[in-house]
């Protein structure tokens, strides 16, 4: 092994720095443009900005996108299906997260002996 | 190899109608998909019935697994026949990237999967295509940003035209900050650029490889979002009476200043302390009280004391 494959590779955090065209968004997740603009039209994604008459998604519709088509593909799911779907994974995540934090500092001691 | 009973995986008898095993799959694949699943090991459920699901549903591929015959059990060693599969023709499984197991690969072939097309229209492109893998990543990384090392199961095509899955490590310097379900764009690491002419401005190119990350449990922060927690405990008379204590933060023990009149529960934010995302996020130090034993006579005594000091009834509120 030469020692430039020892050196670590590195990348930006994607969602970060990113604007994603329908084009790129596509190819990324393998799938036509087409899907992509239903996907738009079933409210499954939001679309951040246009310019010069083109849509433009943020870098998190990458991770939307692929658990959209997972879903549709794994579930056998419509896009009314998948949009619904998506919306009540994010309420569940949002529930989680605040069951987590109201959890906190009321914790029960561990040997609770009776 | 084992032997896979693809009937008893989906839970359907043997002369079960395509209605019956579609419904049986819909059940299970909601009952076991990753993304929706908090079962353990959903994500081996959930590839099993996927491709007990795949021989099932395509008339094809059950009639000719079903000329092995009965007489076989789940996980017994098995050699497919040399006759197996003649006469029927297998169509694209169009099942994505998926892995399926030597059992499936040695009758319906890798093959079938690797040229098949997926029925929403696979993208072709120029540039070779983006390939994507999840992690798990301790939050430490996140925290100070440095290089860790990935293996990942890449599938890939093979000389054949086969589709294989083969192990790749990566050592990859973590950018400071990332978040769960973030992305590392690793740019030219995806799937080499099909065919060798050049023509399409990005003919030639490699895909990107994006890696998903996601923190696994740490020992003392909870994360949420860019936000952590830590649970501190404290005595009663430091949040009663007010101190200062020693904290530790992901950018080092910090002394923490108790305002006098705290309770259990009460949220103590250190901005900016959080995730060093761009923007950062806070650290919230949330208090718990812990009583301290009372084990000995000078401890009970103590308590007996402050008994007597204190008029204090917690259970004023209801009405006991």
């Amino acid at each position: 092994m030469s020692s430039s494959e020892n050196r670590p590779l590195s990348g930006a955090i994607f969602e970060e720095s990113t604007v994603l065209t329908v084009r790129e968004l596509s190819r990324m997740c393998a799938v036509e443009e087409r899907h992509i603009v239903e996907y738009v039209e079933e409210g499954v994604l939001n679309v951040a900005e246009v310019s010069a008459d083109e849509w433009h998604f943020s870098g998190s519709a990458l991770r939307r996108t692929r658990l959209a088509l997972r879903l549709e593909r794994d579930l056998e799911l419509n896009l009314a299906g998948v949009a619904l779907a998506l919306q009540l994974i994010e309420e569940l995540e949002r529930l989680r997260g605040e069951l987590g934090r109201s959890e906190l500092g009321t914790r029960r001691p561990e040997a609770d002996s009776l | 190899m084992e032997f896979k009973d693809y009937y008893k995986v989906m839970g359907v008898a043997r002369d079960a109608t395509e209605a019956q095993i579609k419904q049986a799959y819909r059940k299970l694949a909601r009952k076991y998909h990753p993304d929706v699943s908090k079962e353990k090991n959903a994500e081996a459920h959930f590839k099993e019935v996927g491709e007990a699901y795949e021989v099932l549903k395509s008339p094809e591929k059950r009639a000719a697994y079903d000329q092995l015959g009965p007489g076989h059990a789940a996980g017994e060693d098995f050699r497919p026949p040399p006759d197996f599969g003649a006469g029927f023709e297998f169509s694209g499984a169009g099942a994505g990237n998926a892995s399926y197991s030597d059992f499936f690969d040695s009758l319906f072939g890798a093959q079938a999967r690797a040229g098949s097309s997926d029925p929403r229209g696979a993208f072709r492109a120029g540039r070779g295509e983006d390939h994507h893998a999840k992690v798990l990543l301790d939050l430490d990384a996140s925290l100070q940003g440095g290089a860790r090392t990935f293996t990942l199961r890449v599938p890939e095509i093979d000389a054949e035209g086969r589709l294989v899955s083969k192990e790749r490590v990566l050592n990859v310097q973590v950018p400071k900050g990332i978040l769960s379900g973030q992305n590392i764009r690793l740019a030219g690491q995806g799937a080499r650029a099909p065919g060798q002419g050049a023509r399409a401005p990005d003919e030639g190119t490699a895909g990107d490889l994006f890696i998903e990350v996601e923190f696994q449990p740490h020992a003392l922060y909870r994360v949420d979002g860019r936000d952590l927690y830590l649970e501190l405990p404290v005595t009663p008379w430091e949040a009663a009476l007010g101190a200062t204590v020693k904290t530790p933060t992901p950018t080092g023990a910090v002394d923490l200043k108790i305002p006098a009149g705290s309770h259990a529960g009460s949220k103590l934010r250190l901005k900016g302390r959080g995730i060093p995302a761009s923007p950062a996020g806070d650290f919230y130090v949330v208090l718990e009280i812990a009583l301290p034993p009372a084990d000995d006579e000078k401890s009970k005594a103590a308590y007996a004391a402050m008994a007597r000091a204190l008029p204090f009834n917690p259970r004023a509120g209801i009405g006991a």
